[in-house]
């Protein structure tokens, strides 16, 4: 096209202005990036959601227990492929600020119901043969260094004294969101202290199709009992821990919009002022007889190039540090999915159109006379 | 009314007409133009001369589809340019008006040759199409080895050749100059007034120069004398 060089020049005449307005774009889009892939890793459950599994907690709180006869009855009703209950443990590994996930569970159910967790068959079989056995996903692992034939100490929290676990497995994760930070010892080794009680169940369908029947069922299996369940979706159910942290998705939101609109006003600035400088040659370019649509869309397109080449580096940046930081942290695990990024996208060239607009609509409506006189 | 015929029996160009122009400031009229009607014809070179403030660019600009008259009419060519919109202007400019100003305007971040292909950007001619014709202007204007440089490679009186080679690289109707002397030296003015006099002379095109050089005049045809908005005599010399 015949105009790029105009567009072009134009965006070269002041290369550091330039480079600071992409350097703007770019950073809110690194910013928008991390935002999301938090989010999304707050929301991890939720994500990794498989339609095809249930999630049975004790219809009055999460944290009240239920009890493990449930298992078996749950195991017979009609739809139920398998069944795996589990117990929240949250002890102490070293220090307080070492967290991450424990739970006590029946090995055979885990292996039934998430086949996403991945395990030499090996090391399963070490895993399942050592009531004191436990399995660490690989970010965890990795984090302090584990290797399989480690004893690891854990201070129970909730439960008095300290618990020793012979690491028998790494697990990895079949798809890249899979959460790899979980730490899982059998239940047999403090069936015990849980007196026969356990946290939760999660129930596998035969088919996803089926979920909303089996629900009904199970709910009313128990129903009129001491434990009455409620049984969600494992989406519906990461759901209800996304709404405890409600204030994080705002937080995100706040950070978010201020973010956007600083850029929008950042954009905006930078056009005001590249264009009040080429007003002269504004007026130039209509008296030689470029239209009013021409004009408006030669500066739109400045702006829009900026914003791409800004938006495009931010995502990178953000792609970058996602793959870096992932697993840094505990439960971090940063993923950025293609469409939130293809958002971010468009919010930015919006934002380099509506940033450009009012000095663009200005450039557009000015009267060549008037320019010239005050060039 | 004045009648500036520049060559007695050639057709009229353009034909103004009870041209007022008046500016709102602050609470006053300020009325720049009044009354003001004007022949130009056909390959006539004009010179507009007056003190300053009299209405020189105001009416430059009329003449041109720059700005708009508060109340009259001009027609340039049979085309009624005071009946068009804002874009039938704009498009009607590309076609039949160059403009030269005294300050040059070319845009700093294009070469010569960038420069002078502008207006033809607004055409249906093609890369090599469009070539042609600025190399030709270029040569017009005494500049062909100047093509790649930028304006400020360039000195004041070549800047104002390679204005000069964009107001007429499209081949307009009109040449309007807003004092293209005003900001050159003796022998830069002298050498852009040769070149104005040549296009009127060997290529047939119409001038209409506004000037505070009584030098450059003379190489105009005419000189018409602004005096507060309206046409007090007209100077006319022989062709
Ligand atoms: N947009 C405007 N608003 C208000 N007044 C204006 C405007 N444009 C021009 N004028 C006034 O109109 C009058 C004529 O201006 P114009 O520029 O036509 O004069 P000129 O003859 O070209 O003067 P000079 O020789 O100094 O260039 C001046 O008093 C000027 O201040
Ligand atoms: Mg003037």
């Amino acid at each position: 096209m015949k105009y790029l060089r105009l567009i072009w020049v134009n965006l070269a005449r002041k290369k550091i202005r330039t480079a600071l307005t992409v350097g703007s774009f770019a950073v809110a889009l690194f910013l928008f990036g991390l935002l999301i892939a938090i989010r999304g890793a707050m929301n991890h459950g939720e994500e990794a959601a498989r339609a095809d599994r249930l999630v049975v907690i004790n219809r009055a709180s999460i944290t009240r227990m239920l009890p493990i006869s449930h298992n078996e009855r749950l195991a017979r009703i009609p739809g139920v492929k398998a069944v795996v209950h589990a117990t929240w443990f949250g002890g102490v590994y070293k220090d307080e600020r070492n967290s991450f996930p424990q739970y006590a569970v029946d090995p055979e159910g885990l292996r039934a119901v998430y086949p996403d967790y991945l395990v030499p068959e090996a090391q399963w079989s070490e895993f399942i043969r050592d009531r004191q056995g436990c399995i660490a996903g690989e970010v965890t692992a990795r984090r302090f260094g584990w290797k399989v034939g480690d004893r690891i100490a854990i201070k129970g929290s909730y439960m008095t004294g300290v618990f020793e676990f012979n690491l028998r497995a790494i697990y990895t994760g079949a798809r890249s969101d899979v959460d790899t930070t979980h730490f899982w010892f059998n239940y047999a080794y403090l069936a015990e202290r849980y007196k026969g009680r356990v946290g939760w169940y999660v129930v596998r369908l035969a088919d996803p199709g089926d979920a909303e029947r089996v629900i009904t069922t199970i709910d009313e299996e128990f129903a009129n009992s001491a434990w009455e369940t409620k049984t969600q979706t494992e989406g519906e159910f990461g759901n209800y821990f996304a709404k405890q942290l409600g204030d994080i998705e705002l937080l995100v939101l706040a950070i978010g919009s201020v973010v956007f609109s600083t850029l929008l006003l950042v954009s905006g600035n930078t056009m005001a002022i590249a264009l009040r400088e080429r007003t002269g040659e504004i007026a130039v370019l209509k008296a030689v007889g470029f239209r009013d649509g021409q004009v408006l869309r030669l500066v739109l397109a400045e702006s829009l190039v900026m914003a791409a080449a800004g938006g495009a580096v931010g995502i990178v940046a953000a792609k970058a540090a996602c793959a870096s930081l992932s697993g840094l942290f505990p439960g971090m695990v940063l993923y950025l999915p293609s469409g939130e990024l293809a958002v971010g996208m468009v919010f930015a060239l919006g934002i380099g159109l509506l940033g450009a607009g009012f000095p663009a609509h200005a450039a557009m409506r000015l009267r060549v006379a008037d320019a010239l006189g005050r060039v | 009314m004045v009648n500036a015929n520049g060559a007695p029996n050639g057709k009229c160009l353009i034909r103004a007409r009870n041209l007022d122009k008046s500016y709102q400031r602050g609470g006053e009229q300020l009325h720049v133009l009044q009354g003001l009607s004007l022949d130009v014809d056909r390959g006539g070179f004009l010179a507009f001369m007056g003190p300053s403030g009299s209405g020189k660019t105001t009416l430059l600009n009329l003449l041109g589809g720059l700005d708009v008259p508060t109340s009259g009419s001009i027609s340039v060519a049979g085309d009624e340019i005071t009946a068009m919109g804002r874009s039938q202007l704009t498009a009607w400019r590309a076609r039949h008006v160059g403009f030269v100003f005294q300050m040059y305007n070319l845009i700093p971040v294009l070469t010569a040759y960038q420069n002078v292909e502008l207006p033809l950007l607004l055409t249906s001619l093609g890369r090599s199409g469009r070539r042609e014709h600025v190399e030709t202007a270029l040569e017009l204007v005494g500049l062909p080895d100047r093509m790649n440089h930028y304006p400020r490679q360039l000195s004041g009186g070549q800047e104002q050749r390679v204005a000069i080679a964009r107001a007429i690289v499209a081949d307009p109707t009109l040449l309007l100059c807003d004092e293209p002397t005003g900001d050159l030296d003796r022998r830069s003015a002298d050498e852009v007034m040769q070149l104005l006099g040549r296009l009127v002379d060997e290529h047939g095109k119409t001038i209409l120069m506004v000037t505070h050089d009584p030098r450059a005049a003379e190489r105009a045809r005419t000189t018409l004398h602004l005096e507060k908005g309206t046409l007090v005599e007209a100077g006319r010399r022989a062709a």
